[in-house]
């Protein structure tokens, strides 16, 4: 855990604890889009089993690095592998197959709005796999419970709840039996009820089946206390890694900023613009 | 002037990539049609969302034109003595042109605003990104059955138009203006052709409703994923949609009339 | 369930309506009716003008059509257009001697070929030839032909 100064210095990778242990290896990510350089020279490691966390300011290119390592883009330099495959290298059979055991929680939910509840979740598996109408059924009625849902079955996704949505995505994205699942944002404009439900269900989710869970947000209290891990970026270069407990002890100024939410520090409130007088005197004289 | 030449080229390459691109889409679809052998539902669903639901107005639009070229024909015609050539004039011109034309028309502005609205909300609220997690191809799921029912849908429609308006123009001229009820359809049937006229216009058509659900699927899939962006889109949808019908007409028509 | 069976339904109800209006255009608005392609015996006719005359004009017998054109040729060694004809089957017992003219069907109207049957008690056969025939009325050379009398009269 190196300290970091207004323009933090990338942090030395701890050692990789055990090769077969890690799941998912980003090796020297960068990315860009439109011209902004959204990752520079990324390297982190995501652990199986366990709840990884990715937090950063918005605009941090969280999202983009889910999408990245879900394959729906690619990188402009650098290694994404997971499970052992490159994913920059795989044919899109391929990527498909390794995407059926990956599940991912969107930020809006991306349910189906022409489905209901049910089906919604009947649809990676009717896609998949040719069951028997009795036993989808009773798979699906089971996800469904799992999120606490059964009685919502028949409804159609535009009567759901912000949160309710949420957990249709879930009991969803885990319909496949994932080896991993990723969360965009998950906690974002929930009340602090559905937000307790949402907690307790991913933490209970990744413990059940042994999956590992790798969760991308910025509400930083919810985050840390589920997580095992937790990597925090910003301007596309890792900042800080460590358990939550080291992220509570550290005391870069930059991060203590993020953790607390303090409104200035390092970040400044003001984006970057001229001197205010020297605009509006500019202004007046056009 | 170096600024106008730049957004020049900009303009130029950028429609350059946006054909591209849409020539992408296309033949991702077209590999995507196999797959729905086994999921006829899937076109069932869009067959009616894109056929059905379209019936109405090209019912209504196909009394009307038929009723007003019964009108105006018989003004013309009578001048000249030839008012039992009214048939062949109100068919010939629903058959060749007015059917296949002003239904594709109708279906680019109801049906392909539908499709490029929901396309287009589709990947706003990720739901394309989620099937694509889902090891869903969306392009072939989605996005195939609706060009296959745009495609079958159409020629239905436009017979639907001309019949309709035939007998809208029979309605006027035989029942209100006195033509011969006899010499209107005999004179018809004499004219029209079933391999030039009525052949030629289902393929006309077959090729409006392809071009048409192409277009409206490419701009919902190629939108700004924003509300804006898909107003855009949606606007798009029915002027490209328009002209394109317009322009193939005027192609389609050299090629087949042109003896 | 029951949303996707009236969806069935509707599908349905669209394709027979559909079909039933391309069926109808077919056979009550264009001419697939009068198509019995094939069927018929062929009988030419040599015409040393056959005016605007048109494959698929009807070729008709006190009126009533008895056949269509089928097609036009032109012979090189007797500056003559010989015509095709197709008659129906069931008219089959037209004179040997028939006579072939080519009408106008009104004033601007198309032309049609109309037989006048003859005495003979022998049908036509197919790939026989009619041997009397009129050539088409060209309008042009009817007017001149009338100017001609005119001033020769005055």
């Amino acid at each position: 855990m190196t300290a970091a100064s207004a323009r933090p210095p990338q942090p030395t990778m701890t050692p990789a604890p055990e090769a077969s242990s890690v799941l998912v290896r980003v090796r020297g990510l960068c990315f860009s889009r439109d011209e902004q350089v959204i990752f520079d020279h990324l390297d982190l490691d995501i652990e199986r089993g366990k709840v990884t966390a990715i937090m950063g300011p918005s605009g941090a290119g969280k999202t983009t690095l889910l999408k990245l390592i879900g394959g729906l883009l690619r990188p402009d330099a650098g290694r994404i592998e997971v499970d052992g495959q490159d994913i920059g290298t795989l044919s899109r059979r391929e990527l498909f197959e390794l995407r059926i055991r990956i599940g991912m929680l969107f930020q809006s939910g991306a349910l189906l709005t022409d489905l209901n509840v049910f089906e919604n979740i009947a649809y990676p598996l009717r896609e998949h796999y040719r069951l028997p109408e009795s036993v989808l059924r009773r798979l699906v009625l089971m996800k469904l419970e799992a999120v606490g849902l059964r009685g919502a079955a028949q409804l159609m996704p535009s009567s759901l709840s912000g949160g309710m949505a949420r957990r249709v995505a879930l009991a969803r994205a885990v319909a496949l039996d994932p080896m991993m699942i990723m969360y965009d944002e998950p906690f974002t404009g929930q009340d602090p009820i559905s937000m307790g439900v949402l907690v307790s269900l991913i933490r209970q989710l990744n413990d059940a089946s042994a999956m590992t869970s790798l969760l991308v947000s910025h509400d930083v209290r919810e985050t840390l206390s589920i997580a095992d891990q937790a990597y925090l970026i910003a301007q596309g270069r890792l900042i800080c890694q460590g358990t939550p407990q080291e992220i509570a002890r550290e005391s870069s100024p930059w991060v203590r900023q993020f953790v607390d939410g303090l409104p200035d520090g390092p970040v400044h409130f003001h984006y970057p613009a001229p001197d205010l007088a020297a605009s509006l005197l500019s202004e007046a004289h056009r | 002037m170096i600024n106008a030449l730049a957004s020049l080229g900009h303009w130029a390459l950028n429609t350059l990539a946006t054909s591209g691109r849409s020539l992408l889409l296309l033949l991702g679809m077209l590999a995507g049609l196999t797959s729905l052998l086994r999921r006829p539902r899937l076109v069932l669903l869009q067959i009616y969302s894109i056929g059905v639901l379209s019936i109405l107005i090209v019912v209504v639009s196909g009394l009307f034109v038929g009723m007003v070229l019964g009108l105006q024909g018989y003004y013309v015609l009578s001048r000249f003595g030839a008012a039992e050539s009214l048939g062949v004039m109100v068919a010939a011109s629903l058959v060749r042109e007015l059917g296949p034309v002003v239904s594709a028309l109708l279906v680019a502005g109801r049906a392909g605003s539908a499709l490029t609205a929901e396309i287009g909300l589709m990947k706003t609220t990720e739901q394309l990104s989620g099937l694509e997690m889902m090891a869903v191809d969306p392009v072939k799921r989605v996005l195939s059955p609706r060009l296959l029912g745009g495609f079958l849908s159409m020629p239905l429609l436009a017979a639907l138009f001309s019949a309709i308006g035939v007998l809208g123009g029979y309605f006027v001229g035989v029942g209100l203006l006195g033509v011969d009820s006899g010499a209107f359809w005999s004179q018809m049937q004499a004219q029209i052709d079933f391999s030039n006229d009525l052949v030629n216009g289902v393929i006309k058509s077959l090729v409006f409703g392809f071009v048409v659900t192409w277009i409206a699927l490419f701009e919902g899939y190629d939108a700004v994923p924003t509300a804006t962006g898909i107003s855009r889109a949606t606007t798009r949808t029915v002027v490209n949609g328009s002209l394109a019908v317009l322009a193939l007409d005027f192609v389609l028509t050299a090629l087949m009339f042109g003896d | 369930m029951v949303k996707t069976r009236t969806v069935e339904i509707a599908v349905g109800a669209f394709m027979v309506i559909g079909l039933v209006a391309l069926f109808f255009l077919a056979m009550h608005v264009s001419n697939l009716n009068q198509l019995t392609s094939g069927e018929g015996y062929r009988i030419t006719a040599r015409f040393d003008n056959i005016g605007s005359l048109k494959v698929r004009a009807p070729v008709s017998m006190a009126g009533v059509r008895v056949g269509r054109v089928e097609s036009i040729r032109y012979d090189q060694q007797r500056f003559q257009a010989v015509v095709t004809l197709r008659i129906d089957d069931e008219f089959n017992a037209i004179p040997l001697d028939t006579f072939a003219s080519i009408f106008t069907a009104g004033l601007l109207g198309e032309k049609y070929i109309g037989l006048d049957p003859g005495g003979s008690l022998e049908s036509l056969a197919d790939g026989d030839q009619i041997e009397h025939t009129q050539s088409a009325l060209v309008l042009e050379q009817m007017i001149g032909r009338f100017l001609l009398n005119k001033a020769e009269e005055g």
